[in-house]
């Protein structure tokens, strides 16, 4: 009887042995990686159940109201602030005053009782982002929201995870601009012209980029 | 490796070498040191539950496939929930400060508190009130988590049933009914010391309204009789204070601002001369003895004798009859040292010496010229009930002879601290209506017929009077969690038969008091905004002594002492069966949980005792030469029995504590305190009696052959002969001044290039001779950082995770110390940072201030860091111990600006990175530099002494440079080439040379 397998066998064996699992490691850290960075996993473009289905496009583009008329401490607190329901009922005590898509204001107004909303842009426990700060330095509101100016429904702009933080911590003449300029939207400069506008804002807003990547800076 | 440690151990033994020790044992020759050697307690690593091996595999692999799964779904719904008409100064992410206090025995302790959007999290001094100057005590950190207890009562009980406020109310108008026509006999009211001027203005009206109605006081920390006159003392004045068994610096009204004024004139520079002198003739150790330069070791009983003869030196006295030798010899020369300062000498008596020592010490400070210069007497800031109110003993036979009908209790707990030879829980059980009113329903609340919930202090309005006198205001910060109700509302009940709010109860009082200001409600306002109302502080009265001799009743020139001085009885080896021996009993309040109010506090409990560094137990004190006599050891259980009541104890062996004397704390061995108090030590009450408060000659100690675990951390981090603590008498620092840097080792050379800091460059001072060993750093850095207490059994284990630890070291004979030194250690944040080298995820890394950070979320528990960290700063959390439920109420104390950290991770101290991030953000929203003293860490906050100081080693200006530049400065173990950033000022002394030389002088020469 002739051998059952030719020598190349053994080669072939093997290959598989020490070559499978390595393909299989490298696909899957692949695949992993694909999964966790993609939309499906950040929540990034997602749109956010409301219990009032509030459209920033219609108040931001259609009214012009400004971002700061309902986030009032973004330029001096960490936390950018949602408006309490006295805020939303400063207009809507005299506007559409019977909508039955705004009854949850009015009953929150009514009974005293706050309105629970679903938290759209969402950081891990152990990072402490500063909205004041970013807002001082020119970080203009869509860089990291995206075009809320155009958002029927809210969704998270960004992925917010970490590389994608690092990215601006890294570079931010790549995208900061003039502090009086944060709160306008559809701001977008040729890459060349941004990078100029940005080395020189970097100087003036006195930005010490080898220290946006100290750990300590987002993480305590 | 380890044997040359152990050599080097034995060899700097021979005298000459280590100068300092910490544990006992150390100097034990032949002592095993082995176990310290191990970077992680005995125990601290392994897995020793009860769970096997099988077990934990099996439930590892279901927790790893539920682990793989939830990691795929998104987190635990997190709404974001505005106000609906948020409140004008609230701004979310932007913490807000209310001036208030927090009563402690009574006196207000003067706190500004730090709320987040309406949420209580951080307690800090009041930095304009006289009382605390910016800092406070231990305890006062520590109320921030009793407001959190889920130990607190919830409900108005009666008679162990749930009932309610409305119906507590119809019972009390029901009764108010009767003492109407009564006048209010059988009315008995029991309060803690009241110095709130509205709850005095109530228990007035009330008295007023009811004649025949009494209120008594039985404070447990202070059970003798009312005083007329209390002393107020200037220490920043004194350049020489002799202490009589008296702890001034913790857990004294005012011992916030005494532990200041002391330190105030010890603060060492480079080319100064002088510092005060501190002397304390003391029995059991406290920290004011610790601090003192020399310290003279007494039984209780020759306390009075000694001061008698530091009295007939000053010629204020006779001399006394009886008097060891060297304490004659200290009488001596203390007496010569206080006459050479006259004016600015001061001599204080402890608490626990009994009135006739108090108005001789009163005599000897009128001899020195310190009445009106070093101490102020007064009428004491407390209201002091009318007739015999401070005498338990005649209310309980009131009580057991059926006379009282009603007693209402206010804030007490006397069924627990109520002295052994008072039957107080059966005489309740006789009283019919029993009102207590409780944050817990402790023992007495238990036993009650009503039991009312008290409202914390940051949840309600209410004032009272600081140690000076000051009166401070109680504002709420949150409303009552739990329904809790205030003294001032219940008393209301009781005077108008109507509920009152606190509030109208407070405000209505003080516009009374004020009704010709004509503009009340901008001063209110503004007086609410500073905490407390100026120029209030009590006046010296000008009575001599003679007037307050006669104020106790009996006169000073019988001191009763004398009958109680015995010689020393010779004492045998103890067996199981040996007669027992006979020693003299010592009881004090706990140094961290007082009298037991504390007792159910976890911060406090876990919090290691100043000088015993025992958590969670008390013990039977007792000095390395007692012990060795009686052939016990740390851990035995003995039983003493006092007056015929007994009660079982460890023994701790504690070095400096007088000989034949047994020092028990109180407090513990409650029986109802909550989850964390309830059981813990032994009942120290059982062995105190009416006539002697504080113990007394006749113990019989006798030994059970059980041990009893205790958990002391002192034992656990050793410095192996390192010259780790340093000090020299202020002559020696005079003649050179860099002697703390004598025999250092060279720094190692390095080939790489140093890395410059061109920002800030954060780094600590702390100047030794300042720190008291308070504590008060220590749980400040556990509420400001999210720390967990672990429980006994886990400190037991070496897994204790406070990041402050206090190194409290010994210098001299182990029974006598002659210096105490106490070193406050926590990540000293190393350029060289030992630990940065041998983490293989890069979770501890430098920043580019120089800050030595952790990365929480990049720690995976190998340990390799603390391992290699020389300073055994760094805490592991071995087990889950913060509770992950965010719904529970003891989340709410979380500082929002700080991580709370789960199992498998390294912490340690972090300089308060989250302080140096917002004054950060606030510089460059500014375009400016940080200024110095704008970054204030924790433990720096609230240290009474500042003995702490942070700031930028980059600004010459800086306080921390100028300390830096001190010449004795230095750095623990730089010799390694750590270079680390907290760097320490060595312990100045100021010893007395003549107490060394002096010959004995016989009595009949010195007087």
């Amino acid at each position: 009887m002739g051998q059952l397998y030719h020598p190349y066998a053994n080669a072939l064996t093997k290959l598989f042995v020490v070559g499978g699992p390595l393909f299989v490691f490298v696909l899957w850290w692949f695949v992993a990686a694909q999964v966790m960075w993609s939309p499906w996993s950040t929540g990034e473009y997602e749109f956010v159940e409301q219990p009032v289905p509030f459209s920033h496009e219609h108040h931001v583009s259609g009214l012009g109201i400004d971002c700061r008329y309902c986030h009032a401490s973004v330029e001096v607190s960490s936390s950018a602030g949602m408006p309490p329901t006295e805020t939303c009922m400063s207009c809507h005590s005299q506007l559409w005053t019977d909508s039955p898509m705004l009854e949850p204001v009015r009953r929150s107004y009514a009974r005293n009782e706050p309105i629970p909303w679903n938290r759209v842009n969402k950081l891990a426990d152990y990072v402490y982002f500063d909205h004041s700060i970013h807002v001082a330095k020119g970080v203009g509101c869509e860089t990291c929201h995206g075009r809320v100016d155009q958002m029927p429904l809210t969704y998270q702009g960004a992925s917010l995870q970490m590389k994608w933080c690092l990215g601006c911590h890294r570079a931010p003449e790549k995208f900061i601009r003039p502090a009086e300029e944060v709160f306008v939207f559809g701001r977008d400069l040729p890459e060349d012209e941004q990078l100029e506008i940005g080395r020189r804002l970097v100087q003036d807003y006195d930005i010490h980029v080898e220290q946006l990547t100290d750990c300590s800076i987002c993480h305590r | 490796m380890r044997d040359e440690v152990m050599n080097e151990d034995v060899a700097r033994e021979d005298g000459s070498g280590l100068r300092f020790w910490r544990g006992l044992d150390e100097l034990a020759p032949g002592a095993d040191s082995s176990a310290a050697l191990d970077e992680f307690a005995d125990g601290a690593s392994e897995w020793d539950d009860s769970l096997g091996r099988r077990r934990f595999l099996q439930l590892m692999g279901a927790s790893a496939a539920l682990a793989g799964l939830s990691g795929c779904l998104s987190g635990p719904p997190d709404p974001i929930v505005p106000y609906v008409d948020q409140p004008e100064q609230v701004v979310p992410g932007k913490p807000l400060f209310f001036a208030t206090a927090v009563p402690i025995r009574g006196y207000a302790e003067p706190v500004l508190v730090e709320s987040h959007t309406g949420r209580p999290t951080k307690i800090e001094g009041n930095p304009a009130h006289p009382a605390s100057r910016g800092a406070t005590s231990a305890q006062a950190q520590a109320a921030l988590l009793d407001l959190y207890d889920p130990d607190r009562s919830q409900t108005v009980r009666f008679r162990g049933g749930i009932a309610t406020w409305q119906q507590f109310v119809e019972a009390m108008q029901a009764q108010r009914a009767r003492w109407a026509a009564t006048g209010g006999a059988g009315l008995r009211l029991l309060t803690g010391p009241v110095t709130s001027p509205t709850l005095a203005a109530q228990l007035a009206s009330l008295l007023q309204q009811f004649p025949a109605a009494r209120w008594h006081v039985p404070d447990p920390a202070a059970p003798g009789p009312a005083v007329a006159v209390e002393p107020r003392y200037h220490f920043d004045r004194a350049r020489v204070v002799l202490t009589l068994d008296a702890e001034v610096i913790t857990g004294q009204p005012g011992s916030v601002r005494y532990a200041r004024d002391l330190v105030s004139r010890r603060r060492v520079r480079k080319g100064q001369t002088a510092m005060s002198r501190i002397y304390a003739a003391e029995s059991t150790p406290t920290l004011t003895g610790a601090l003192a330069d020399e310290r003279l070791r007494l039984r209780p009983s020759e306390i009075g004798p000694f001061a008698e003869a530091v009295a007939a030196r000053l010629g204020a006295g006779e001399w006394p009859a009886a008097l060891s030798p060297k304490a004659q010899d200290w009488a001596v020369t203390v007496a010569a040292d206080l006459r050479a300062n006259r004016g600015a000498a001061v001599v204080v008596a402890g608490e626990t010496l009994v009135p006739e020592w108090h108005v001789l010490v009163r005599r000897l400070n009128e001899a020195l010229g310190a009445i009106g210069q070093t101490v102020d007497y007064g009428a004491p800031v407390a209201v002091q009930p009318p007739g015999n109110g401070t005498d338990l003993a005649a209310l309980v036979r009131e009580m057991t002879a059926g006379r009282v009908d009603t007693l209402v209790m206010l804030g007490v707990n006397p069924v627990y601290t109520a002295p052994a030879d008072l039957p107080f829980a059966e005489a309740l059980g006789r009283v019919e209506t029993t009102v207590h009113l409780g944050s817990h329903l402790d023992e007495t609340g238990f036993r009650s017929v009503w039991h009312v919930p008290a409202a914390h202090a940051l949840e309600t309005w209410s004032d009272a009077r600081a140690y000076d006198g000051t009166v401070t205001l109680i504002q709420p910060l949150i409303a009552p969690l739990y329904d809790g109700r205030s003294a001032h509302e219940v008393l209301a009940v009781l005077t108008d038969g109507t509920p009152t709010p606190g509030y109208d109860l407070v405000r209505g009082f003080w516009q009374r008091e004020l009704a010709d200001r004509t503009d009340f409600d901008s001063f209110w306002r503004q007086t609410l905004r500073k905490g407390f109302l100026a120029g209030t502080a009590a006046s010296a009265s000008a009575t001599t002594s003679a007037e307050s001799s006669s104020v106790y009743g009996r006169s000073a020139s019988s001191p009763p002492g004398r009958s109680m001085l015995r010689p020393y009885a010779g004492l045998q080896p103890l067996t199981s069966n040996s007669e027992p021996a006979t020693l003299e009993l010592i009881l004090r309040p706990d140094p961290t949980i007082g009298t037991g109010e504390w007792a159910n506090n976890g911060w406090l409990q876990e919090t290691p005792k100043p000088l015993t560094k025992l958590t969670w137990d008390n013990a039977a004190l007792i000095s390395p030469s007692t012990a060795k006599t009686l052939g016990v050891e740390n851990e035995d259980v003995v039983e003493l029995r006092y007056r015929g009541q007994t009660v079982e104890a460890p023994v701790w062996v504690l070095a400096g504590q007088p000989e034949g004397c047994v020092t028990c704390h109180l407090g513990y061995g409650r029986a109802r305190a909550g989850r964390a108090g309830t059981g813990a030590g032994f009942d120290a009450y059982r062995l105190r009696f009416v006539d002697a408060p504080w113990g007394g000659p006749g113990l019989e100690i006798r030994k059970t052959g059980k041990t009893y675990a205790l958990a002391a951390t002192n034992e656990q981090w050793r410095m192996h002969g390192r010259d780790l603590a340093r000090s020299a008498p202020i002559s020696a620092f005079i003649e050179n001044p860099d002697f703390a840097h004598e025999g250092e080792m060279m720094e190692l050379p390095t080939l790489y290039p140093g890395y410059e800091y061109d920002g800030y460059k954060w780094g600590m001072a702390i100047d030794l001779t300042a720190c008291t060993g308070c504590n008060a750093c220590v749980v400040a850095c556990v509420a400001e950082n999210n720390i967990p207490v672990v429980g006994k059994e886990e400190v037991r284990r070496g897994r204790h995770m406070y990041w402050l630890r206090i190194d409290r070291y010994y210098k001299g004979d182990a029974s006598d110390p002659e210096e105490v030194l106490h070193q406050p250690v926590f990540c000293q944040h190393c350029e060289n940072a030992p630990c940065e080298l041998v983490c293989p995820v890069n979770a501890t890394v430098h920043d580019s201030e120089g800050l030595n950070v952790m990365i929480y979320n990049r720690c995976m528990g190998t340990r390799y860091c603390s391992n290699n960290c020389p300073y055994k700063v760094r805490r592991f959390n071995f087990l889950q111990y913060t509770d992950y439920d965010r719904n529970d109420v003891s989340a709410l104390r979380h500082n929002p600006d700080v991580t709370v950290r789960t199992r498998g991770v390294m912490e340690k101290c972090t300089y308060c990175v989250q302080r140096i991030s917002h004054a950060r953000i606030e510089a460059k929203k500014e375009n400016r530099t940080i200024r110095d003293g704008e970054v204030v860490t924790a433990c720096q906050g609230v240290c009474p002494t500042d003995a702490i100081v942070f700031g930028d080693m980059n600004d010459r200006a800086s306080r921390v440079n100028q300390l830096k530049t001190e010449p004795h400065n230095y750095g623990l173990l730089a010799e390694l080439g750590t270079r680390p950033r907290t760097t320490y000022l060595a312990q100045i002394t100021n010893p007395n040379p003549a107490l060394r030389t002096v010959q004995r002088s016989a009595p009949d020469e010195a007087s």
